[in-house]
């Protein structure tokens, strides 16, 4: 064993032999893993994690916290700075939306939302809704994707007798990491809250990493090679300021967030190249504002506001390759007015209008300065006729650009439809259904990118189908305490599909044209059961698995290719993937063991075996430990991740960290 | 409990097993034919950063063709044989293979494909030989920042016999194909990181270097953005540009060996080309705007004459259906015509095998993006 774990040991036990001293605090009831919120009028609830349980995840940034939701796909590439995304139900990363404190993170540019930029210590919630939140009451943007992911960061909340709330928190262990965090609040006056998060986070990013192979048949070791990740470094400062107001029969907030980062990108391992030389600057800056009231009985306005900057520059200082040095800067504009008014006790209906304004620049050769402008109309109906609950909703999307050659104006209505049953009166089991349609436009790059980019794509459509159930009992004195079953059947369809097609001939030149077609069909199953065991132990257990078929349909010009790609398993889609949480609390001990598994895949829609992709599933170990000492409450906690040491891929020529650990120390007053 | 059982499923149903090493995988496709060669080689260029260049082997002793072929003969190699193949050739009883983004020449027994080792050469393209050397063009010369930063290309002159680099000649900028005739190495610049902002900074050159002295003597103006240059039976050149991919189509230049200039430009686009006697073979893919697809034609050129002899040498329809034509041979022998469908560079392509008369005879699964051609001698 290394010696960084002996320090990790022995650090831990010191920790243990000063809480003797120490007071013991009161045991916090430990909740289920997997929240359902009841309180909203969700036709279909969210899978979510949130407080103590997203806590004990192991999970550095939200990327790492995702992979343990059913039907969500991350890719990751790999060590703390590497680029992770997700992508749901197969639809590709393009359709997901993702939400910080109720508004959409955008990115005109590409449309991918990098999830391993977005620490999880501010985090306080994440909520995955296939579909859309089927809550009426929201912008219209919230209506635009075909899933959505919400992360919610702390609020503050203060104790009858606090006006100020401080919090520190100290991570460090393998890959170099120093990652200090600070969180205060203040109580400004009885209906104003402050609160003033900032991140600071440096990692060499190296990490061994190891490739084997073995003989057909003897299995004799052909080749085994270790070598250490380079240029996975990371450098990155996260602030982060809000003030949360109350006002009569409403709330407003305002916060700002910045982040500045700089990153090597440690590229593909192959033949005879094992180091690269590529950078990243990010710099994103936002600012938004929400308000919401109930402005007369029956009838509720909400409005949301943002700006929001972002800076990007991609440096290729390798001398044997192309020099690149380019920047790219984005703004967005957005605002948004929801009027929620209830026609009865049964019924409400709820208008929203966004519009939205983005930008992009670039010293990118041949660039044409898009802008779009994009005016969103959603008008959704919701009732709730006690066992039937149901919610329509239609999307208008108008989108026009300028550029100095634009691509058409694009209008757009789209549908969803929700609804849910409860057949027995007495047993908490509801029958859910869902379908809908939404598209994803395509880019700035798509469209715009030199050379690459085609003006006349169409927006890319998805078409979503799902049934399934949710169960809940709750057994009083019983060892199992509460079990809570959910599960759906879906059918996706991806049709539009924007594909980058070989252009020409020449060097690697390409055109993005809407040429794909993909039908998924997938399975979805958690279960969330709580066990009250004797000396007040807490055993916490969540379980999910995801089967998904998800076919590439594309026509292909020639037949004999057509043969070899066609119903293929679409890139880095599992058939099979799933994850188990798992926490037993004692006092103010608390041990969490979680695994996650996602099973073989084949990096293109051929599936030969020159393109198969090996399963991979990695164990993770926390262990923590609450004190008081006076006023201030510690925290102490030691991570093990991938326990069993498992070599992987989650993309290929993208090695994995083998096994790694953290410690992390919080104080908090 | 349920869980604890799916959870079994889970692990027991796909766990991981030591990753073997790839076995090839054959395929009987004609029968035995005796044409003064053993069979040609197949490289697979691979999309660049999957490590998929690959080699694959047509036998024509058996009619047999062995998809993937080097990670089984060189199972010890770690991470096969690299990405993104650019360029193969035979050289004495040696194989040779660029391998572009490992920054490497594969060196091989030409009769088995195993390992014999490796020269480091960054960024290189193209390769030809001369007396026990090879000479190989590269991208990854010294920077210049005047006030840009600008990379010209070089030759690079290698001992084929200690697979050691023993000189460099700077040439222009993105040097690609390469020519050695009447003592001198012809190299077709094309300055293709420089043009893909203004069509200017391409380069417009073919680099003249002396064996003798291993000094580039002149340049010969032809057009912007070279690409690949043959000389014919008689020592003249045959030189493609690729255009600007903008207005400026893609053209085939001839350049007269005792002038030592353009003295013929074929009004026809080329991407790739074969030479069998006096016939060129020729195809190209070029992109319009207008119709948003690519446009791919295909034709022979008679190298004595200079005239277009035909524009169809695949005449059973199945030029309708290759979606990217990318590499092209012809057997000197029994002229059959061999073109690869490279289809969308991410996955398999096809290798086609076509009689004299233009007729499919065969097909067959290549590795990602089939692109060149080595014929192996008996």
């Amino acid at each position: 064993m290394s010696n960084a774990l002996k320090t990790l040991l022995i650090t831990f036990l010191a920790f243990i032999g000063t809480d003797l001293h120490a007071q013991h605090t009161r045991v916090d009831t430990l909740r289920g893993v997997t929240i359902y919120t009841s309180g909203y009028k969700e036709v279909i609830p969210s899978q979510k994690l949130s407080g103590e349980n997203l806590k004990s995840l192991n999970s550095f940034s939200v990327a790492d916290a995702i992979r343990y939701f059913a039907g969500v796909q991350v890719k990751d590439y790999g060590g703390i700075g590497g680029l992770k995304t997700v992508d749901m139900r197969s639809m590709g990363t393009n359709h997901m939306g993702v939400f910080y404190d109720g508004i959409q993170l955008g990115n005109a540019q590409n449309g991918q939302i990098d999830l391993g930029k977005f620490s999880m210590d501010n985090i306080e919630s994440i909520s995955v809704y296939n579909g859309q939140k089927s809550e009426i009451f929201q912008p219209a943007r919230d209506y635009g994707s075909s899933g959505t992911i919400y992360l919610r960061s702390r609020k503050p909340v203060f104790d009858s007798s606090k006006t100020t709330n401080f919090k520190g928190v100290f991570k460090t262990g393998s890959f170099d990491l120093i990652n200090p965090s600070l969180l205060l609040e203040q109580k400004l006056t009885e209906n104003v809250h402050y609160s003033f998060s900032s991140e600071y986070v440096k990692s060499s990013g190296r990490y061994p990493f190891r490739y084997k192979r073995v003989f057909h048949g003897s299995k004799d070791i052909a080749w085994d090679t270790t070598a250490m990740r380079q240029n996975g470094d990371i450098n990155g400062l996260r602030l982060e300021s809000g003030l949360y107001g109350n006002i009569d029969r409403g709330f407003w907030n305002a916060k700002a967030y910045f982040y500045n980062s700089e990153r090597g990108i440690p590229g593909a391992i192959v033949n005879n190249v094992w180091k690269r030389a590529q950078r990243q600057w990010d710099r994103n800056f936002f600012l938004q504002g929400s308000f919401q009231k109930n402005v007369v009985k029956g009838y509720d306005l909400q409005v949301n506001a943002k700006y929001a900057n972002d800076y990007m520059r991609y440096l290729n200082p390798d001398t044997t390759l192309l020099y690149i040095d380019n920047n790219f800067q984005q703004q967005e504009w957005y605002a948004s007015v929801a009027n929620k008014y209830s026609l009865s006790d049964k019924i409400d209906i709820n208008l929203s209008t966004d519009f939205q304004y983005n930008t992009l620049n670039s010293n990118l050769d041949g660039f044409v300065f898009p802008k779009r402008f994009t005016s969103l109309v959603a008008l959704a109906g919701a009732a709730d006729f006690g066992k039937v609950k149901m919610q329509a909703s239609v999307l208008g999307t108008f989108v026009d650009e300028r550029a100095a050659v634009k691509a058409p104006s694009k209008n757009e209505v789209t549908p969803a439809f929700f609804i849910s049953y409860k057949p027995f009166s007495k047993t908490d089991l509801n029958i859910r259904a869902f379908y809908k349609n939404i598209f994803r436009m395509p880019t700035f790059n798509d469209l715009y990118y030199t050379d690459i980019g085609n003006i006349n794509l169409e927006p890319e459509y998805t078409h979503q189908y799902n049934l399934g159930f949710a169960y809940h009992k709750s057994f009083s004195g019983s060892v199992l305490s509460e079990w809570q079953l959910q599960s759906d059947f879906y059918f996706n369809q991806v049709t539009n599909k924007i594909v980058a097609v070989p252009k020409g001939s020449g060097m690697y030149r390409w055109m993005m044209m809407n040429i794909g077609d993909v039908e998924i069909r997938g399975m979805e199953i958690v279960s969330d059961q709580t066990f009250s065991l004797p000396a007040g132990v807490l055993l916490n257990l969540r379980a999910s698995y995801t089967y998904q078929k998800a076919q590439d349909y594309t026509k292909r010009k020639n037949p004999e290719l057509q043969k070899i790609t066609y119903g293929g398993q679409i890139p880095y889609i599992p058939w099979h993937s799933g994850s188990l949480i798992s926490s037993i609390q004692y006092r103010s001990w608390r041990l969490n063991y979680s695994y996650v598994y996602v099973g073989e895949r084949y990096h293109n829609s051929a599936n030969i075996p020159e393109n198969y992709e090996q399963p991979w599933y990695t164990s993770d170990l926390s262990a923590s430990k609450n004190f008081q000492l006076k006023r201030y409450r510690f925290r102490v906690s030691g991570e093990l991740n991938n326990v069993f040491n498992q070599d992987y891929e989650v993309v290929m020529n993208y090695p994995m960290p083998k096994r790694n650990y953290k410690i992390i120390l919080s104080v908090e007053l | 409990m349920r869980i604890a059982l799916l959870l079994l499923v889970f692990v027991a149903a796909s766990c991981r097993k030591d990753i073997e090493v790839f076995t090839n995988e054959d395929t009987s496709l004609d029968s035995s034919a005796l044409n003064g060669f053993a069979g040609f080689y197949l490289l697979n260029e691979g999309n660049m950063g999957s490590n998929k260049s690959t080699l694959d082997f047509f036998n024509y002793a058996t009619g047999e063709f062995k998809r993937n072929i080097y990670a089984a003969i060189n199972p010890t190699v770690p991470k096969e044989m690299g990405d993104v193949g650019n360029d193969i050739a035979i050289y004495g009883n040696r194989l040779y293979a660029v391998i572009n983004a490992s920054n490497k020449v594969e060196v091989m027994d030409a009769r088995t494909a195993r390992r014999i080792g490796q020269i480091e050469i960054p960024n290189c393209r193209y390769i030809k030989f001369d007396k026990g050397f090879a000479y190989i063009t590269s991208y990854a010369g010294p920077i210049e920042i005047n006030p840009n930063y600008a990379q010209k290309g070089y030759v690079a002159k290698v001992d084929t016999a200690t697979l050691a680099v023993v000189n460099k000649c700077i040439v222009g900028y993105q040097p690609d194909g390469l020519e050695i005739t009447n003592g001198k190495i012809y190299v077709a610049n094309s300055g293709g990181y420089m043009g893909a902002g203004s069509t200017e900074k391409y380069e417009r050159t073919v680099s003249v270097i002396d064996l003798a002295t291993f000094k580039e003597d002149k340049r010969i103006d032809v057009a912007y953005n070279l690409h690949h240059i043959k000389a014919d039976q008689r020592g003249d050149l045959w030189v493609t540009s690729r255009g600007d991919y903008k207005q400026l189509p893609s053209r085939l230049y001839f350049i007269d060996k005792t002038q030592q200039k353009v003295t013929d430009t074929l009004p026809i686009a080329v991407s790739n080309y074969f030479l069998d006697g006096d016939s060129l073979y020729v195809y190209s893919t070029e992109w319009s705007y207008v119709t948003y697809s690519n446009v791919i034609t295909y034709g022979i050129v008679n190298t004595r004459t200079h005239a277009v002899v035909t524009r169809a040498f695949i005449t059973d329809g199945t030029d309708k259906e290759i979606e990217i034509p990318y590499g092209i041979m012809v057997n000197p022998v029994t002229k059959e015509i061999y073109v690869t469908d490279a289809g969308n560079y991410v996955s398999p392509g096809i290798l086609y095998c076509f009689t004299k008369e233009g007729k499919k005879k065969w097909s067959v699964r290549t590795g990602d993006i089939p692109a060149h051609f080595a014929l192996l001698p008996k």
